[in-house]
């Protein structure tokens, strides 16, 4: 619906362009083109800031479509998935097929497609071209790249070309801003004659029916009469070649080949890998952290503001406990996912990602995964939302649901303050050996834990549900390019606001169904004691009254309740109800755990993970029997929990956005919980037994 | 060390081509045991998968030069030069692509 509203935005953008000079008319014009060939960079270029990135509905392919102002009149530009043929074998393929024959809802069968082809391997970006003359739409052809081309002493001669083609043929420079009018009277020229080449390289005389029976087209593709039509078409755009360009070696070394000696060299090339990330989540957790502290500040500050400002009673509560803290909570991570994405993307621009995948398939192969599967499992590691979104670059949905399904295994951020918490009480100053610290073993046990379970639950559900012969591997090694500095932002941004929205919508319900359950029912009695109290104690006892009836009250709510009947669930585990208390908020996200503990043992409001009032009560806490609520071995089974938990309301919304499934969601919810339960339970009763 | 690399990768390789024995007695040549450096020209590519209308898609039809690159760490995947780009598919899918020596 959302994404419906957005396109509607756009269509309304151009129609009100357009009644300021009634002569214009609104156009539809679809920009097609490999991967890398420069298309987001056109699409930029062309519509400026005017852009809406959506997606297509039921489907996660993005939608992208922006206000084109070709001074006669507008049009509304299409960016299509990158694709490198229109066979419909990928999902990409099929919405852009889909597109072009106008089978989308609320958007009209384009006039013209621009096709963007890289100057640097026409031939292989021709194929697309002779597929889109198949589609009988008039085609524009915007050559990029050229100056790449003329380095590699590649000469093409761009009339000769458009002659062949019957194509109008103009080189641009979208950066420069060169090309883009003349780009733009050949698009308008083109929309008003609608020429329609006639194919020449047609094989079979059937080739009309096909054509026009999507079925059997589609059927085709597995045909031998199919590699036959590829054949044919790779054959009239080498003929084209030889007439059009000079003739030079073009499988000589270039300097991406060079550069590629050292990246993707056997042994170098993981090194210098391994170093690229590291790099990556240093910058991540230390560049983040004073934004992100300042971010936490000022929701704490918008918080009080809001109690200070608003009348007393339930909305000031639900505005500041419920709502900003739990919006708040999710949005501190912000700043990590921007960085993250603008990594992702700078990655993404030069070519090096797909260096990455091509150095790692082999041993992601081993798990069952494809080698793109090793970036959103490694971004993961800050953050399962912007891993789970950057698994769609996999192509094949089994993959890809395999990739998403073990992400959350990753210990992400949100998981650190609960170790901290659990280490700072339990194990802080004790060595192995005499110089490793425990708290680091363990931490590291945690991580190693999460990685081994995610590699067993791919093994198990790609030889199980997920089962798919191994996926093919036919990639291209992009030629390395600087980044666009433009493209780069616009893409970092797009997607941290995806997840804003996305996570904001249902991490805002969330939050106020928790305060909600931990706010009712209301205690009549505790907020006058506290008040009439006020008057006659110091600040400090009242503060010690306020939080006593806090915990008072958190006993009595839904929540508290809530603790308590799952008290005889969670004591196998060792846990007491209070435990289950901020085990059922951390549900919520991991580290609220935190926050949550801190007020069911009295103290201070602002107390963090390493704060010695937290951890003290914490050591001190004793179960209603008058037993220690927690021991070590208590602990590490509340670590053991929290590493395969699915904890993160966010997450589940992600997943559930990208799977487009309700069954994939809880089964995910489903397993990992079990999972966690049963192997925390062998931790608790094995570490028992031996006397722990 | 650059030795040392140089000779995990010969065995690695070696060990590829020895799984393929069966293949290559037919005396059939594809890209999957071409060696690195080596230029050839596609005679073929055989099977009905989708991985072989990919392969075409690309431009690796009949007729068409092509040099291998290099493998990756692990001996998989190949990367091959062809039509003025780099692309990179795994050594079984390269077993579908028959080739004969330029020289």
């Amino acid at each position: 619906m959302k994404d419906k509203q957005k396109i509607q935005t756009v269509a309304a953008a151009a129609e009100r362009l357009k009644r300021n000079d009634p002569k214009n008319s609104v156009l539809t014009i679809a920009l097609a083109g490999n991967p890398n060939a420069g298309k987001t960079t056109l699409f930029n270029a062309l519509t400026g800031m005017r852009q809406k990135v959506a997606n297509y509905s039921g489907v996660t392919v993005e939608r992208k479509e922006g206000v084109w102002n070709l001074g006669e009149s507008v049009a509304r530009l299409i960016d299509l998935p990158g694709l490198y043929s229109l066979d419909a074998t990928s999902l990409d393929e099929q919405i852009a097929r889909d597109v072009l024959t106008g089978k989308i809802a609320n958007l009209p069968k384009p006039d013209v497609i621009v096709a963007v082809v890289d100057a640097t391997s026409l031939e292989r970006n021709l194929y697309l071209v002779t597929q889109l003359i198949e589609y009988r739409i008039p085609v524009v052809i915007a050559l990029t790249m050229v100056d790449s081309a003329e380095k590699q002493s590649l000469e093409i001669d761009v009339e000769k070309l458009s002659k062949l083609l019957q194509i109008p043929v103009v080189s641009v420079r979208a950066g420069q801003k060169i090309g883009i009018e003349e780009l733009a009277e050949k698009v308008l020229e083109t929309a008003k004659n609608q020429t329609i080449i006639k194919p020449k390289w047609v094989l079979s005389g059937d080739f009309e029916s096909e054509k026009n029976d999507d079925d059997i087209h589609l059927s085709l593709s597995d045909n031998p009469a199919h590699n036959k039509q590829i054949f044919a078409r790779y054959t009239y755009i080498s003929e084209v070649y030889q007439e059009a360009v000079k003739p030079v070696d073009t499988l000589e070394r270039g300097v991406s080949e060079k550069i590629d000696g050292i990246l993707t060299h056997k042994f170098f090339g993981l090194i210098i890998l391994v170093g690229i990330l590291l790099l990556i989540f240093q910058t991540i957790f230390s560049w983040a952290s004073l934004p992100m502290d300042l971010l936490d500040a000022g929701f704490g500050s918008l918080a009080e503001f809001a109690k200070a400002n608003l009348p007393e009673g339930i909305l000031a509560d639900l505005i500041a406990d419920g709502i900003i803290a739990g919006v708040g909570g999710v949005l501190i991570f912000l700043p990590q996912i921007l960085l993250l994405f603008l990594f992702i993307s700078i990655l993404e621009d030069t070519g090096y990602m797909a260096r990455a995948a091509f150095l790692l398939d082999r041993l992601m192969r081993g798990v069952g995964l494809h080698g793109k599967a090793f970036l959103p499992l490694l971004s993961s590691f800050a953050c399962a939302i912007p891993g789970i979104m950057a698994a769609r670059t996999i192509e094949n949905p089994k993959d890809r649901l395999a990739t998403i399904m073990i992400a959350p295994f990753m210990s992400c951020s949100a998981r650190l303050p609960v170790y901290v918490l659990m280490i700072g009480a339990f194990f802080s100053g004790q060595y192995v050996f005499g110089f490793l610290s425990v708290g680091a073993v363990l931490i590291l046990l945690m991580y190693a834990l999460g990685i081994i379970t995610a590699i067993v639950v791919a093994f198990i559900l790609k030889r199980t549900i997920l089962k798919s012969p191994p996926p093919p591997f036919v990639m291209e090694l992009p030629p390395y390019r600087l980044p666009n500095v433009k493209t780069v932002l616009i893409n970092m941004f797009s997607r941290a606001w995806l997840f804003v929205k996305r996570a904001g919508t249902v991490i805002l319900a969330i939050s106020i169904i928790l305060w909600a359950l931990a706010y009712f029912p209301r205690s009549a009695e505790e907020v006058s004691i506290a008040d009439s109290q006020t008057a006659t104690q110091t600040e400090n006892q009242a503060e010690t009254e306020t939080q006593t009836a806090e915990s008072e009250q958190l006993k009595n709510s839904y929540a508290g309740r809530l603790g308590q009947l799952i008290e005889p669930v969670i004591e196998p585990l060792g846990f007491d109800w209070k435990t289950g208390v901020a085990l059922i908020a951390s549900f919520a996200a991991r580290e609220v755990l935190v926050s949550t503990l801190s007020i069911i043992y009295n103290t201070e409001k602002d107390a963090n993970e390493e704060s010695p009032s937290l951890i003290n009560a914490v050591r001190d806490a004793k179960k209603d029997d008058g037993t220690p609520a927690w021991t070590p071995l208590t602990a590490l089974t509340l670590m053991v929990f929290f590493v395969l938990a699915m904890q993160c309301m966010s997450t589940v919304a992600i997943v559930r956005r990208e799977t487009n499934s309700w069954s994939w969601t809880l089964f995910m919810v489903g397993y990992m919980t079990a999972l966690a339960y049963f192997v925390s339970f062998l931790t608790y009763q094995i570490g028992k037994f031996l006397g722990f | 060390m650059f030795i040392e690399i140089e000779i995990r990768f010969q065995l690695g390789y070696n060990f590829v081509c020895f799984q393929d024995k069966e293949f290559s007695s037919n005396k059939v040549q594809t890209l999957k045991n071409l060696p690195v450096g080596v230029r050839a020209k596609v005679v073929a590519v055989h099977g009905n998968s989708a991985i072989t209308k990919r392969l075409m898609e690309m431009g690796v039809v009949p007729g068409v030069e092509l040099r291998v690159v290099k493998s990756a760490p692990f001996g998989d995947p190949l990367e091959i030069r062809v039509r003025g780009y780099h692309l990179a598919m795994r050594r079984n899918e390269a077993d579908a692509i028959e080739v004969s020596d330029e020289q």
